[in-house]
């Protein structure tokens, strides 16, 4: 277990360094929420709109950091080393995994003030459901997109197929997120029909993480 | 020293239904020095993946030091020097080097890597990041990763290949040295002089099939060509 | 000898789609509250079953190459997702169709079909990765884990009906009921004399295609001999 932060550190020990895909994922997520303003009205559409919004921000700019994942190993053949060395494969994935959601957190914790600013929400003001939403949904995402990222190393068209592939298999983790995040920013808190949605999350992370740890050896052994 | 090194029984390697191994049967004592040889695309380095547990056997079996081939047991005493050198360009060469030590167990990885820099002639820039260095001292850095744990078995894919004299004379020397200690070593090679020099036995691969495997001679050493003109597919 | 097979096979197939088609068309009278347009259900419920069958077996097939690496198991995979993807089309269109009559709109996003759109971006996505992958063994195993992935996306959309409020019609067919009869016995049986003949029709594809895949195999080997010489 030790090796697992082992790995999740020089992972983002390297991220932090050149913070190359972090200052990427922050602008893009920036530009997002730019853009989007020209969308919705602001002063009506906000609370309504505000939770879809800000996932697809998360989704979109996660995207840029996930893709990094397996990629910054391909430089210098580096991933033959580690998968050659006694490092099992559950290991390597669940460092990994673990670097890439403090890393997704971190451009969440810079975009969400944004967004409360631009568009006057409160995100405020449930803390605890929101961090647990938030939480819940980013390990989705980075569950999904790290193995995802291993899968697609090797392949020709990396940078295309990787969206290709995660993005739907995102969509119930996105739906789950901006249900939940709309009902915290609306001010009615997680309660009835929402739970569902929790339950979901969950069941997704539970499922997804242990289908990755037990199919991972498969995707780094040739 | 009766359990051989390395076994390797009828290993047959698909790519799809092309046979880039065919029913390779060869084993490796302890101690003995293996210049594999071979044109490009005979199946050397496939082979070699296989050994290092990169790649898996469509069918046969590998063992390592009397273990399955892909056990962690095999790997933590194993090396590996392939054609990348895996080292991390973002992390200083001391970090490097600690990384590893901790992932093959090593019980103090700080002290190792402190070590195996000076070994190596990198102590002065241990804490520059690998990225800033030139060539040569990034493969004098791999070769330090890939000997920091001391393994008993040192597999090399080419390892003379784009080095610069000094780190063929270091490598050279470190390998020597692992060689009096009783690691075994497997390297492909074209660089026949000065792999000859180290070995103490060839193997030659033709289109995925092991064509022969004997020690060397004294007129290989001399005259390395003399396997391919003797075994090779033009002979 | 197997062409042969393949050829009455299909003959049969479209024979029997025909004489459903006959029946359904011209016997069957109109449902009581939807007029005509119903009949299209013939097609869209035996296909949705046909096309996460195929889903569901090929994710079987991923489960076989990756415990044995046999390479027919990776062909019997590719066609059973190409299968279900096709059908998966016939189903989404056919809804859209039925939407357009019945609700007035082509597309409501309920969870059904959205969930139904998700399965084929996923399953496209499957078979445009396979085409970026050169090396069979690679192929096989990175489109089976994919595979494995998809298929667990396709259970919650099957079991989306049971989670959440829904637009789309409920269960209506007695093994899903429970027995109670919700629907004329008449178009009940159609349902499933069409699924046979859909089934039929889609084990013919995936036998052309499994073809196919063979001959691509040996193809590529071929190849990478000559290459080599």
């Amino acid at each position: 277990m030790g090796h697992v932060f082992t790995i999740a550190w020089k992972d983002l020990r390297s991220e932090l360094r050149t913070k190359e895909s972090i200052n990427a994922a922050a602008a893009f997520s920036m530009v997002i929420l730019v853009l989007f303003s020209f969308v919705l009205d602001i002063a009506g559409d906000a609370r309504e709109f505000g939770g879809g919004l800000l996932w697809l921000v998360f989704a979109f700019a996660g995207a840029l950091v996930l893709n990094r994942s397996f990629a910054r190993e391909q430089s210098n053949d580096c991933l033959d080393a580690l998968v050659a060395s006694p490092l099992p494969g559950w290991s390597l994935f669940l460092g990994k995994a673990i670097a890439n959601f403090a890393l997704l957190g971190i451009v969440e914790l810079v975009a969400l003030p944004v967004f409360g600013v631009l568009f006057n929400a409160n995100w405020l003001r449930f803390p605890l459901w929101t961090l647990i939403t938030c939480a819940l949904a980013t390990w989705g995402m980075t569950v999904i997109g790290t193995m995802f990222s291993a899968l697609t190393v090797n392949l020709r068209l990396r940078e295309l197929m990787l969206p290709v592939l995660v993005y739907p298999m995102l969509i119930p983790v996105l739906m789950a997120a901006m249900q939940l995040t709309t009902a915290l920013l609306g001010g009615e808190g997680v309660a009835g029909d929402d739970w569902v949605w929790v339950k979901l999350l969950i069941g997704f992370d539970i499922i997804f993480t242990s289908l990755s740890l037990a199919l991972i050896d498969v995707i780094l052994v040739s | 020293m009766s359990e051989a090194a390395l076994d390797v029984r009828a290993v047959w390697k698909y790519f799809g239904d092309y046979p880039a191994l065919r029913a390779v049967t060869i084993g490796v004592a302890r101690g003995e020095c293996l210049a594999m040889l071979g044109r490009n695309g005979a199946g050397k380095t496939t082979l070699l993946k296989i050994l290092a547990g990169l790649s898996a056997a469509s069918q046969g079996e590998v063992s390592v030091f009397g273990a399955q081939g892909n056990s962690v047991d095999a790997r933590r005493k194993t090396g590996v020097l392939g054609h990348g050198i895996g080292i991390y360009d973002e992390l200083t060469a001391r970090e490097n080097l600690e990384l590893f030590g901790k992932i093959y167990g090593l019980a103090d990885p700080c002290r190792s890597a402190m070590a195996w820099l000076e070994r190596v002639d990198l102590k002065h820039v241990a804490d520059a990041r690998a990225r800033e260095f030139s060539r040569g001292m990034r493969q004098r850095l791999a070769v330090a990763r890939a000997f920091i744990h001391e393994p008993s078995l040192l597999l090399l894919d080419e390892p003379f290949t784009a080095l610069d004299d000094r780190s063929i004379a270091l490598l050279q020397r470190l390998l020597a040295e692992r060689l009096e200690a009783g690691a075994t070593v497997v390297m492909s090679t074209h660089q026949l002089r000065e792999a000859m020099e180290l070995a103490t036995h060839w193997a030659l691969l033709v289109r995925g099939k092991l064509v022969h495997k004997d020690s060397r001679t004294p007129e290989i050493l001399s005259d390395p060509t003399w396997v391919y003109r003797n075994y090779g597919e033009d002979s | 000898m197997k062409n042969k097979i393949l050829m009455g096979l299909a003959l049969a197939s479209g024979v029997y789609l025909v004489r459903n088609l006959y029946i359904i068309l011209l016997q069957l009278p109109d449902e009581a509250a939807q007029g005509a347009i119903y009949r299209i259900m013939y097609f869209h419920v035996p296909g949705w079953i046909t096309s996460f069958t195929a889903y569901f077996l090929a994710a079987v097939a991923s489960v076989w190459y990756l415990v044995k690496r046999d390479p027919k198991a990776d062909e019997y995979a590719v066609a059973l997702t190409e299968v279900g993807t096709i059908f998966t089309m016939l189903g989404l269109a056919t809804g859209m169709v039925w939407a357009r009559i019945i609700w007035g709109v082509w597309w409501v996003w309920d969870p059904r079909l959205t969930w139904a759109f998700i399965c084929f971006l996923i399953y496209a996505g499957y078979l445009m990765l396979r085409k970026t992958v050169d090396e069979p063994g690679q192929r096989g195993r990175i489109a089976a884990v994919v595979s494995l992935f998809a298929f667990v996306s396709v259970i919650i959309t099957y079991k989306s009906i049971d989670w959440w409020r829904t637009q789309h019609p409920g269960a209506v067919l007695s093994f899903r009921t429970g027995g109670e009869q919700r629907i004329d016995p008449a178009m009940e049986g159609m349902l499933f004399h069409n699924w046979f003949a859909l089934t039929a029709f889609a084990g013919v594809i995936m036998m052309l295609r499994l073809g196919q895949e063979r001959m691509q195999r040996e193809l590529d080997a071929l190849r990478r001999y000559t290459h080599s010489l």
